[in-house]
C-alpha cells in the first residue's frame, strides 16, 4: 500500500502484535471507543503528525506522534466474523498503543 | 466518562443505509465553505471544530442536521475565540429576520 | 446590511423558511465579512474550490490504473504525485493511501467519529456516508452494508475495512470488472462509481444506460 514512512525513533514496526489501550480519557481522542482494549497488529507505520488531542483545544499539537495503521481480526473485535479473514483497520497514535504477545 | 456520542462504530439498533441524497442548499454551501475558508485562513483547526461538536449536548446532537452542527460548532469555536460573540449573531440575525419577513 | 449569497447553484429556500441554525450562518458570514476576518473572495475561493471536486477525478485516477500498470504502481506508491500527473490537485490531503481491490480482497472506508473523506479527490461525501446508521455498521457488518449496495461476496473474499479516524485519507481502486478489456480509459471511467471508490460496492460491470 504504498511506501510506509521509515521513522528511526517510532516504538513498533510492521508485524508487531500490540493492544490498544482501555483508557476512559476526557477531551478529544481519536481512538473509537470499540477498538479500546483490542489487540491486532501493526500494518503500517503512517508517519508522525500533530496530536489532535491538543490541536483541539487550540494548542499546537507538539510533539508529533507517530501514526500507525493497526489492522484486527473483526472475531477478536466483536466475537464474531461473517468471513473468516475479515479484518477491521484503525489509523491509532503511538500512544494509545501498548506492546502484546 | 463514557463514549462521546460522536463515537458510534458498532453500536447496536442500526437500520437499513438510506441512499437517497439530497442536493444542498445555499445556506449548506455557505456554510461548508466559511469553514474551509476559516481553516485556510489559520483561524481554527479541524480538530477544534470536531471537539465543539463532540462537546454538544448529546440530544441536540443527535436532532441537528449535518451542516447545523457545523454551523453550531463555527460558533462555538468563533465565540471561543472572541472573534464575535453571541450576542452580536443573535443581533444581526434578528435584523436579518425583520428583512426575511415572518416565518 | 444585505445578505448577498455566495454565488453558489445550491436549492434556495426562502430565508424565513429555514432552521434557527440555518439561519444563523447567514449573520456569522455577515460579521466575519464585516469585521474583516475573511473576505468575500475567501468564500467565494471555496465554494469554487468544491464545486471543482467530483467522482470524475477518481474515475478517471481508476480508469488510467486499469490500462497503464506502471501508472497503477505510481498510484498506490505516491498518490499525491500520480493524481498531479492528471492534473488533479490532492495536495489538501495530509497523507493518501490507494487501497487496491483484488479478486480475493476488498476494502471499505468509514469515519465512525465523523465523516473524514477524501474531499479533494471525490468532492463532498454522500449523506449516506455521514450517516449514522453507516457509521454505525460498517465496521461491524460491512458485508451486510455491502449486500444493501449490491454487493455479496463469497466468505473466502477477505473484507478489509478502514476506520479513518486520523490525517490519513483512503480511495479504494476497484477491480477492474470482466470482459472490459480492448475499452478505452474514457469508457472504462464510466464504469467507476463514487460507491465503489469508497468500497461498498464492485464497479459496474456494463456501461450504465
Amino acid at each position: 500500500m504504498g511506501r510506509a514512512v521509515s521513522s528511526p525513533a517510532s516504538k513498533f514496526k510492521p508485524g508487531d502484535r500490540v493492544r490498544v489501550k482501555f483508557e476512559d480519557r476526557p477531551g478529544h481522542i481519536r481512538t473509537p471507543w470499540y477498538i479500546r482494549g483490542k489487540t491486532g497488529w501493526i500494518e503500517r507505520i503512517h508517519g508522525d503528525f500533530l496530536n489532535p488531542e491538543s490541536l483541539a483545544y487550540g494548542r499546537d499539537g507538539l510533539p508529533k506522534r507517530t501514526l500507525y495503521l493497526v489492522a484486527f481480526n473483526q472475531a477478536d473485535v466483536w466475537g464474531r466474523s461473517a468471513g473468516p479473514s475479515d479484518k477491521v483497520l484503525v489509523d491509532i497514535y503511538e500512544h494509545w498503543l501498548d506492546p502484546a504477545r | 466518562m463514557s463514549r462521546g456520542h460522536h463515537d458510534v462504530g458498532g453500536l447496536p439498533d442500526a437500520g437499513a443505509i438510506e441512499q437517497s441524497e439530497h442536493q444542498l442548499s445555499d445556506w449548506e454551501i455557505l456554510a461548508d465553505a466559511v469553514n474551509q475558508a476559516l481553516g485556510a485562513r489559520g483561524i481554527k483547526r479541524t480538530d477544534e471544530m470536531r471537539r465543539a461538536r463532540e462537546e454538544m449536548d448529546s440530544e441536540t446532537y443527535r436532532d441537528m442536521t449535518y451542516y447545523e452542527r457545523w454551523i453550531a460548532s463555527i460558533e462555538t469555536i468563533l465565540i471561543e475565540k472572541k472573534i464575535l460573540t453571541k450576542d452580536e449573531i443573535d443581533r444581526r440575525l434578528a435584523e436579518f429576520e425583520k428583512e426575511w419577513g415572518e416565518p | 446590511m444585505s445578505d448577498t449569497p455566495a454565488e453558489a447553484h445550491g436549492h434556495e429556500h426562502p430565508k424565513h423558511e429555514l432552521s434557527h441554525y440555518a439561519k444563523r450562518i447567514y449573520a456569522i458570514r455577515d460579521l466575519l465579512l464585516e469585521k474583516g476576518v475573511l473576505t468575500e473572495k475567501d468564500i467565494q475561493c471555496q465554494v469554487e474550490y468544491q464545486e471543482a471536486r467530483s467522482p470524475a477525478n477518481g474515475s478517471r485516477l481508476v480508469a488510467r490504473s486499469w490500462v497503464d500498470p506502471a501508472f497503477k504502481a505510481r498510484l498506490i506508491a505516491e498518490p499525491k504525485a500520480a493524481c498531479a500527473e492528471m492534473g488533479i490537485d490532492a495536495t489538501a490531503i495530509n497523507e493518501f493511501v490507494v487501497l487496491e481491490n483484488t479478486a480475493t480482497v476488498r476494502h471499505m472506508v468509514v469515519c465512525t467519529l465523523c465523516s473524514c473523506y477524501p474531499r479533494p479527490i471525490l468532492g463532498r461525501p454522500p449523506d449516506w456516508y455521514k450517516s449514522f446508521n453507516y457509521r454505525q455498521r460498517a465496521v461491524v457488518d460491512p458485508r451486510g452494508v455491502m449486500r444493501e449496495f449490491g454487493l455479496n461476496l463469497a466468505d473466502d473474499v477477505e473484507v478489509r475495512v478502514h476506520d479513518s479516524t486520523a490525517d490519513i485519507r483512503y480511495l479504494v481502486l476497484p477491480l477492474r470488472p470482466k470482459g472490459t478489456e480492448g475499452r478505452g480509459e474514457v469508457e472504462l471511467a464510466k464504469l467507476v462509481t463514487r460507491d465503489s471508490m469508497i468500497g461498498v460496492m464492485d464497479a459496474l460491470s456494463a456501461v450504465p444506460e
